[in-house]
């Protein structure tokens, strides 16, 4: 008798935990899972501006609840199952690790609705995926670079070797490129997503070379503070957020930040979750960038000659019109191949897999 | 005037008050902060210690959970509290963890995607073989050159994070995955997955690992002349060497087992809940365990419960910041505050408190 009793709790218990929230809302819940501070001043921070939007949009409709500094690994899973289990109905993952964890928590809970940032996987019809063109800023700041730079060289703090940053790459080199056929481009490979030291490293190094204008595929601010350092000798871009700390030096001058690509998530997450309140929320892949106002580019200081900028307004017209795609032929690769003949523009499944530098770009992407 | 005088002995009664003595300071010097951060303490608290156990909504996934979270601690704990014992201070079992996941995923994924019920036992010996091959670079450079472990074994934890970022973009990296850096997914191959033995207990195969080493530990250190000489060692070093303890065996035998279980740990992970190798792969724990392996005043069965206590801060912690919106920062500070006051207090173990002037001697 005793074992049965004990049976059926444990039965119930299992239905309350993996039987999908069976309370029903008039509020709905939307969550978001971080793996960094919101404080970081970059790629979460811009995430959490995004969650904000949501309540800021919808008030007492909606209710946010987010997780700080989550571990790509093996407390992933656990923490996005938490979340489904406090009731939430849609739950944002916003880090490419989380894509695993997010697709098996998903087959757990049918009636929950995920999102996962920069992944491919949808194995379940909960689960979307979304992700911006940050290639549409790389083009712009690269036109910038060009044309900044007195030295000839820019470079390019990379994170990892996987396509989303080589497509930055390409975008940046190509369009400093177009702007100034002598310019040389350094990469250099930082391994990591967020961390001020190395960071800071890396764009130390490239300034000892001579380098004067650095873009970071990065989250911190470190390399700004670095460029900083070279007393307007040097320039920088914001990366995910603004940074507009460093538009201005404290004596009034320009500071080393002259403008900044921004993650726009605001957007897209007041898009979803009212969808899903009004009953028009379905599966999508979503890939938006400049003319959705997922991508924008920050204020550009005064730094940047008057001429410039308005090459670089023109730019981010086009892109935000549909008039103009960054990757327009012709373009080879790196080897000297041809990829895009004259007017050809690349289409998505190249640019998602993209794995080859483009002409004129020295050195290997490592493996 | 207060003073601290030296006990003859340790304290018995003080060794079992100190842990739960520092919970209560913890819980009411914490409650202070929660409140100054505008959250009502006494549901912060709860929401810590009590929401994981026993929370109708959450405690039958939360439950099972505290065990996939200790479990690695307490694998990982075990192996260097005996080290510590001997005064052998590895520091790097984080890097052993991370090199036993790659090189036990690294053999199961030569053998893709072949499938058969050996594949995980080579895994998890080519795991623990990992490990206790990385910690024998600092043992054998201490035995031969006498150079520090401490050092040697924490320099070899950023050495193996790059080989991790190298393997999980180049050697390892998932054919099928769109070039971003990760292995194949371990846990959703039948023949390497490390699945709970029974449904929703959280018990895997590392959880029952990780108590059979206890166990192992315990006899080690009570009932074996090895346990003995390890302990002489670290408490005698002199007479250990007089009595014929060859400290350079009990080097090579205290890093290779931390090494080895912590290889371990790292297999059952990445076949399990981790489920991959990737570039965050190693999220602390080997860190984590030294801190469990003092925390359970390097006995076993102390550890066992550290290993729990801190998994508990951890769910309980996330549950906090989900439910209560409190920043993921003070929860870090609560953890913190958990640890400092079960060293801090632990002085009363050792030392007496005297009110009242010295006495002329």
């Amino acid at each position: 008798m005793i074992r049965r009793t004990l049976l059926a709790t444990a039965a119930a218990g299992l239905t309350l935990a993996f039987g999908a929230p069976a309370m029903a809302q008039d509020v709905t819940k939307a969550c978001f899972v971080y793996v960094g501070p919101i404080g970081d001043g970059g790629w979460t921070y811009q995430h959490h501006q995004g969650a904000l939007a949501v309540k800021e949009a919808y008030g007492d409709k909606v209710e946010i609840a987010w997780q700080e500094s989550v571990p790509e690994g093996a407390d992933a899973e656990r923490v996005i199952t938490q979340m489904a289990l406090s009731g939430c109905n849609i739950i944002f993952t916003t880090s490419f690790g989380y894509m695993d964890p997010t697709n098996n928590v998903a087959a757990k809970f049918p009636d929950v609705k995920f999102e996962h940032a920069t992944g491919y996987k949808r194995e379940h019809p909960n689960v979307s995926t979304y992700n911006a063109r940050f290639y549409e800023g790389r083009a712009v700041v690269g036109h910038i670079a060009g044309k900044m730079t007195q030295t000839n060289k820019i470079g390019y703090i990379a994170s990892f070797p996987i396509p989303e940053v080589i497509m930055g790459i390409n975008s940046y080199f190509h369009h400093a490129k177009l702007a100034n056929p002598d310019v040389e481009l350094v990469v250099t490979w930082a391994y990591t997503w967020f961390d001020p030291a190395k960071e800071a490293d890396a764009a130390r190094a490239m300034l000892d070379q001579g380098v004067d204008v650095i873009t970071a595929h990065t989250d911190s601010t470190a390399p700004l503070a670095e460029i900083a350092k070279e007393g307007g000798k040097a320039w920088g871009f914001g990366q995910a957020s603004d940074m507009a700390a460093f538009t201005t030096n404290d004596d009034g001058t320009p500071g080393p930040r002259i403008a900044s690509i921004i993650d726009e998530w605001s957007p897209y997450y007041v898009k979803r979750v009212g969808q899903l309140m009004d009953g028009t929320y379905g599966q999508i892949d979503s890939w938006a960038g400049m003319p959705e106002g997922e991508v924008v580019i920050g204020p550009m200081n005064d730094a940047i000659p008057d001429d410039v900028k308005a090459e670089a307004q023109a730019m981010i017209d086009a892109i935000t019109a549909g008039e103009y795609h960054p990757f327009t032929g012709p373009i080879n690769k790196q080897d000297g191949s041809a990829w895009l003949a004259e007017g050809e523009t690349a289409d998505d499944g190249t640019l998602l897999g993209m794995n080859f530098y483009i002409e004129g770009i020295t050195g290997d992407i490592p493996n | 005037m207060i003073r601290l005088e030296k006990r003859p002995q340790p304290s018995k009664a003080w060794t079992v008050l100190t842990p739960i003595l520092a919970v209560i300071l913890t819980m009411i010097f914490g409650g202070i902060m929660f409140g100054l951060i505008g959250t009502s303490p006494v549901e912060a608290i709860r929401t810590i210690f009590w929401d994981p156990l026993f929370h109708p909504q959450f405690a039958n996934f939360s439950r099972p959970q505290l065990l996939v979270k200790a479990g690695p601690l307490i694998l990982i704990a075990i192996g260097l509290s005996i080290g510590f014992r001997a005064g052998i201070w590895n520091i790097g079992a984080e890097g052993q963890y991370i090199i036993g996941a790659i090189c036990g995923a690294g053999a199961g994924l030569a053998l893709y995607p072949m499938e058969s019920a050996l594949i995980l036992p080579l895994m998890v010996v080519a795991g623990a073989l990992g490990g206790w091959a990385w910690a024998m670079i600092p043992a054998l450079l201490k035995v031969k050159f006498g150079t520090n472990e401490i050092l040697v074994s924490l320099m070899l934890v950023y050495v193996a994070e790059n080989l991790l970022a190298s393997v999980s973009s180049g050697l390892l990296r998932n054919p099928e995955g769109m070039g971003f850096p990760g292995s194949r997914n371990l846990s959703q191959w039948s023949s390497s997955q490390n699945l709970e033995l029974i449904p929703n207990t959280g018990m895997h195969l590392g959880v029952l690992t990780a108590f059979i080493a206890v166990i192992l530990a315990y006899v080690l250190l009570t009932r074996h002349i090895q346990g003995y000489n390890i302990r002489l060692t670290g408490e005698a070093p002199r007479a250990a060497k007089f009595s014929g303890v060859s400290p350079a065996r009990t080097i090579l035998f205290c890093l290779g087992l931390a090494g080895a279980l912590a290889g371990m740990a790292g297999l059952f992970e990445v076949t399990g809940p981790a489920g991959q190798i990737s570039i965050d792969f190693g999220s602390g724990y080997g860190f984590t365990a030294i801190i469990v392996a003092f925390l359970g005043r390097l006995h076993p069965v102390g550890i066992l419960l550290a290993g729990l206590l801190m998994a508990l801060t951890y769910i309980g912690g996330e549950l906090a910041q989900l439910m209560l919106g409190v920043p993921g920062a003070s929860i870090q500070l609560f953890q913190g505050m958990l640890l400092f006051f079960l060293l801090g207090v632990d002085v009363l173990t050792n030392y007496r408190v005297r009110f009242g002037a010295a006495e002329v001697a």
